[in-house]
């Protein structure tokens, strides 16, 4: 797709600070539990890589779109050990 | 205790409610017309006179010839009809059915279903972050000289973005590619201006009667029917013919375009105004879809961190019916390929589509509640 939502896995090694596990739960959740664990970081979240892990399928659109539109960066998606999607974002400074 | 709030439909690109031009048709019709318009007696040559006038003014009013015209059952229909007609009479040119990203669903299901039972393949063009056609990847799309027929919708019905239907038309031409045109999303406001080869559309998206759609083939068409012949009159018509929804529906979309220039103009002023106030409103909105090429009644935008499904049914108790592309119920369901196509936000999605008779004051409340309702939703959630 033009408009890319479908990243590739993040390029080079990056150190997740945390994994979040939103499996088996439908959306929003993983934007939710995002946003929440930004949040709850506060002053320390700029530069903070969090993933999440999700079958939900909108996460792939929706986790890419919650960055563009909250200043945040998304690294791209690869696979947990069990084969569920994770998605990796580096927060920015607005949370 | 306070009486219930008025409610207001702004779902009209679902379905519209009858139009009193249509009632009135429906009523004579099914009084004068309920015959078989193949038989030669009385009854049934009156039931011909107004298939006749239905589809001479659905004609007029698609920019086609009367001979040009077949009454469906439904839109879909006519999309499946029209779409696998084309890839039956080109199945020597190729076996590929091309398709925007942001087709309606009945074009995917179409493809899929030809792709199973035919063996054609399908090939996807990508869409800009408006929902816009890529023209340089239906170039590329194109380029092998393998497709059957190229589905492109003349709007989106989503978001509203309108397709650029003469430089697809160009780009098809080089290589004698047919054009499906979806038009169900713009004929109630727009008619047929675009170039076409089929096109469909769906009488109750503009106040005719549900159960009649139209399918309309170019005479110079590679079209084969891709159903069992049938032995009526017109080649293209499966069965007895709905003469009354038929005459109904020519009614409604006569008298439904000869306003649609100002009820447009007005309604596309509304909506300029809700796409500047819902985002100032609302915080975290994604509002989608182009601001200046599109339909003029419809707006669609989506509210992080809220479900569509809650969205509707709240938005419904403060007293207004949309629309949502979101699908949260499950963790396994696919989120809208329109949204999806586009990178848009697909979760809290509100999708919003004027009537022509929707008024000022109506806009107003729809504004004074979606901060609230929005706000609440997302307390909910702890956000």
């Amino acid at each position: 797709m033009s408009a890319a939502p479908f990243g590739g896995p993040p390029a080079g090694a990056v150190a997740v600070d945390a994994e979040l596990d939103c499996r088996g739960l439908p959306c929003p959740a993983p934007v939710l539990a995002l946003a929440k664990a930004a949040r709850a970081r506060g002053d320390a979240a700029p530069g903070t890589v969090l993933a999440v892990v999700a079958e939900d399928p909108a996460a792939r659109v929706d986790v890419p779109a919650w960055c563009r539109m909250r200043g945040h960066d998304y690294l791209g998606a690869d696979v947990a050990p069990d084969g569920v999607a994770r998605h990796v974002v580096r927060l920015g400074g607005a949370v | 205790m306070p009486s219930s709030p008025p409610w207001t439909d702004l779902d009209s690109a679902s379905t519209r409610p009858l139009h009193p031009a249509a009632r009135e048709a429906l009523l004579l019709a099914h009084e004068h017309g309920y015959a078989d318009p193949r038989r030669l007696h009385h009854a049934g040559r009156r039931a011909r006179q107004l298939l006749d006038n239905a589809r001479e003014v659905v004609a007029a009013c698609l920019g086609a010839r009367p001979d040009e015209i077949t009454f469906t059952g439904s839109g879909t229909e006519a999309v499946h009809r029209g779409l696998l007609g084309l890839a039956r009479g080109r199945r020597r040119a190729g076996p590929v059915i091309a398709h925007s990203a942001v087709e309606h669903s009945a074009v995917l299901h179409a493809a899929d279903f030809s792709a199973a039972e035919h063996g054609t393949t399908t090939r996807v063009v990508d869409v800009d972050a408006q929902g816009r056609i890529d023209l340089a990847a239906l170039e590329a799309a194109l380029a092998p000289r393998d497709v059957a027929v190229l589905a492109v919708q003349s709007a989106n019905h989503e978001v509203g973005t309108v397709q650029p239907l003469a430089a697809v038309a160009d780009a098809a031409a080089h290589g004698d590619v047919p054009v499906l045109v979806d038009a169900c999303a713009s004929v109630p406001w727009q008619g047929l201006g675009a170039p076409w080869t089929v096109a469909a559309a769906s009488a109750h998206k503009w106040g005719g009667p549900s159960g009649v759609g139209v399918l309309a083939v170019r005479k110079h068409a590679r079209w084969r029917d891709p159903s069992p012949a049938d032995d009526r009159g017109d080649r293209r018509a499966l069965g007895f013919e709905d003469v009354p929804g038929a005459f109904a529906a020519a009614a409604a979309l006569q008298a439904v375009l000869a306003e649609a220039d100002e009820t447009g103009r007005r309604v596309a002023a509304l909506v300029d105004r809700l796409r500047a106030e819902v985002p100032r409103l609302v915080p975290d909105v994604d509002v989608v879809g182009d601001p200046v090429e599109r339909l003029p009644h419809l707006l669609t935008f989506s509210c992080l961190y809220v479900e569509g499904e809650a969205l509707v049914t709240a938005l419904d108790r403060a007293g207004f019916g949309i629309g949502s592309g979101s699908a949260c119920t499950a963790s396994t369901h696919e989120p809208s390929h329109v949204l999806a196509a586009m990178g848009a936000l697909t979760h809290g999605n509100v999708r919003l589509s004027l009537h022509p008779g929707t008024t000022d004051d109506e806009v107003d409340r729809f504004l004074a509640v979606l901060p609230g309702v929005v706000a609440r939703l997302r307390a909910e959630v702890g956000l």
